[in-house]
């Protein structure tokens, strides 16, 4: 067995490279992961990924915020020191709406997207996993796992019908790799 | 997107005939990749001056204390507040651009949102220390926080809106950064995969090992959207509660309840012209005429008219009010705002905020670069007079004429604001040099359907209705990127 670990189609046009999933999918070749150098819509449909549910969580996070605000609020200015300001009530909340309103915003926009980076595994100094310089470019690139799909001509075949410039096969998984 | 026509109505984001993907990377990251011409050479001396003689005022300042500027017993805010809310107010375009027009999915945001977000931060980077300057104390500066403290744990005042504002502020701050970076990820990926060598090593750290996989784009997306929809309550409730900090008082001519949509209006204004201010001349130097093109300069033009004319709405409706009111110090302080000592002030606010801005009407100086720019500048002229006069112009005349004063800037106070402006450009300039000023991504999305090639083609293809053809060709008169001949065969 060859030593090869990923095929990569490149194409050149993102209507040709969903032409050219649709194509591998026919014929039965799954395919490891498309890297693209700007949101192809509707791409998740084709390939299966399930909606992302980053809302939920921004969603609660942004409640915590809230809820947090209220707290810190409440504790300093209604329990632990009322400061009497011409008598007025010290649970004052029209007063508190503002403070709650920023921090549920900074809390939902530091979880969710703190939340993203662990999802997608994207951090400072992470070694990227390229597997084609010009991914981020412009190629828009299918990859497929060359061990499990054996037909390697047969796959070559399909990308280059469905209008791949280039067809590489990469037998390091990622070339970014020092 | 690609595969779905655009209507032929609309006019392209993108023009020229030879755009490629490979061409838009090659084009924005020009400035990045190569080394710099004489003219951000010059650019960069003088605004580095400038930021030197910020650290200068304000060391200087936090050294002698507040006592270095011109306030006196009766103005005792002026130039600091007035700088604070007129950087605070160009910041918002930024966020109005990247948030609020991905709402309204306005396509044509995608060239202009990187900078203008870049413009944000670096804008409220210097509202920020104008902040921690006029605290007198700076480093104590900590004391705005709610910390336990060994004073018998006495917190801030949370019904105060100047901790409402710390709260705002730190707020915008913050996640405007977290936007702007998420957003430029892709990008520095793209700098990190073309560079060879150190400039590698540096953006492969700075890229977060982004590799544009389909999963990162679709949480990307997701993200994007929901940071927009955050965003954009954020930045209306950040220029409100700025607008607070004077709106709850009870000074005469502050005390209005009309400030929050006055002053988040006046905001988008300031910040729209600066934003033209640097686009226009980025665009011609870093050579990105079909990416920002006369469709964008236009649009920001005519958000200008829009919400400069609310705004000349406000100062009517703020001096109706005065009179309506029946309260004297309510409608002295209105008359003295335009008839007193400082009327200059008055009008000069008057002129560049109401004004002038209604040329913007005629489309030949909508559609005029120099007329354009020059008056973007006119309006954050007025913008600061419009600060100027909320302010000193309100405390300068108070309830007993023996304390009446005037305000007279010293040396401090001018080097602290001329330094300030010197520091943003600083920044604004570092950044072109370093990141890309548009983004990528999100102009390669437009490529295939909104640009002038896409739409050449669907002409060429001869399905579309004669009289839209005629109308689109029309429309693209008003491009300076545009070859007009090639339309002339069709």
């Amino acid at each position: 067995m060859s030593d090869i670990k990923y095929i990569l189609g490149s194409f050149g046009d993102p209507d040709e490279m969903m032409h050219g999933i649709e194509k591998l999918q026919e014929n039965g070749v799954s395919i490891y992961d498309v890297y693209t150098p700007m949101p192809i819509h509707g791409i998740e449909a084709k390939l299966g990924i399930k909606r992302s549910r980053i809302d939920i969580a921004a969603f609660c996070f942004g409640i915590t915020g809230t809820c947090a605000a209220f707290a810190l609020i409440y504790f300093c200015a209604v329990i632990d020191w009322k400061v009497n300001i011409g008598g007025k009530p010290s649970f004052a909340l029209p007063d508190f709406i503002p403070i709650m309103f920023e921090l549920t915003v900074l809390f939902c926009a530091f979880g969710m997207v703190l939340t993203y980076y662990a999802s997608t595994h994207l951090f400072p100094g992470r070694a990227p996993r390229v597997m084609d310089l010009r991914a981020t470019d412009d190629r828009f690139v299918i990859a497929v796992d060359a061990k499990d799909n054996t037909a390697h001509t047969v796959i070559d075949g399909l990308l280059k019908d469905a209008g791949a410039l280039e067809v590489k096969y990469n037998e390091r998984k990622y070339i970014s790799y020092e | 997107m690609s595969g779905h026509n655009e209507s032929i109505l609309r006019e392209p984001l993108i023009t020229g005939d030879n755009i490629t993907y490979a061409k838009i990377t090659d084009d924005i990251l020009m400035p990045v990749e190569n080394k710099p011409n004489k003219a951000w050479w010059i650019g960069f001396i003088v605004s580095a001056l400038g930021a030197l003689l910020w650290v200068v005022a304000v060391s200087y300042t936090f050294w002698n204390g507040i006592g270095s500027w011109g306030l006196n017993k009766t103005v005792g805010w002026a130039w600091d507040i007035t700088g604070f809310v007129w950087w605070v107010g160009i910041g918002h375009a930024g966020t109005l651009i990247s948030a609020v027009l991905l709402l309204f999915r306005q396509n044509w945001r995608n060239s202009i949102n990187r900078s203008a977000e870049a413009m944000t931060i670096f804008a409220v980077i210097c509202a920020a220390t104008y902040v921690v300057s006029h605290m007198g104390r700076p480093w104590l500066a900590y004391w705005v926080l709610p910390l336990p403290n060994q004073f018998g744990s006495l917190w801030v005042n949370f019904n105060s809106p100047l901790v409402w504002d710390m709260f705002a502020i730190s707020t915008y701050f913050s996640v405007s950064l977290l936007f702007w970076y998420t957003g430029l990820l892709p990008d520095i990926a793209t700098i990190r995969d073309r560079a060879v060598g150190t400039r590698r090593k540096i953006y492969s750290i700075f890229s977060f090992g982004w590799t544009g996989s389909v999963k990162t784009w679709q949480r990307f997306e997701a993200v994007s959207l929901i940071l927009a929809g955050i965003s954009t309550p954020l930045v209306l409730s950040v220029h409100t509660i700025v607008s607070m900090d004077f709106a709850t008082s009870v000074i005469p001519g502050w005390h209005t309840t009309i400030f929050p949509p006055y002053f988040v209006a006046g905001a988008i204004f300031s910040g729209f012209a600066m934003v033209l201010t640097l686009l226009l001349v980025a665009r011609k130097v870093l050579g990105l005429e079909n990416y920002i093109t006369m469709f964008h300069i236009e649009s920001m033009n005519k958000i200008i008219i829009l919400t400069g004319s609310i705004v000349g709405v406000a100062y009517l409706t703020e001096f109706f009010i005065a009179w309506y009111s029946g309260s004297e110090y309510e409608q002295y302080a209105f008359i003295n705002r335009s008839t007193g000592p400082y009327w200059w002030s008055y009008w000069m606010m008057m002129t560049c905020n109401v004004i002038s801005p209604q040329l913007l009407w005629f489309k030949k100086i909508r559609l005029s670069i120099k007329a354009t720019w020059i008056l973007s500048i006119v309006v954050n002229v007025g913008m600061w007079f419009e600060r100027f006069v909320i302010i000193v112009t309100s405390l300068h005349r108070d309830y007993i004429p023996s304390s009446w004063a005037m305000f007279y800037p010293t040396w401090v106070d001018v080097s602290v604001f001329v330094g300030s402006i010197g520091l943003f450009f600083t920044l604004f300039l570092l950044f072109l040099r370093v990141l890309p000023s548009i983004a990528i991504a999100e102009v390669k999305l437009l490529l295939k359907s909104a640009s002038e090639q896409a739409k050449m083609k669907q002409i060429k293809e001869g399905h579309e209705n004669k009289e839209y053809v005629a109308e689109y060709v029309e429309s693209l008169q008003k491009f300076d990127s545009v070859k007009q001949e090639d339309y002339a065969k069709i």
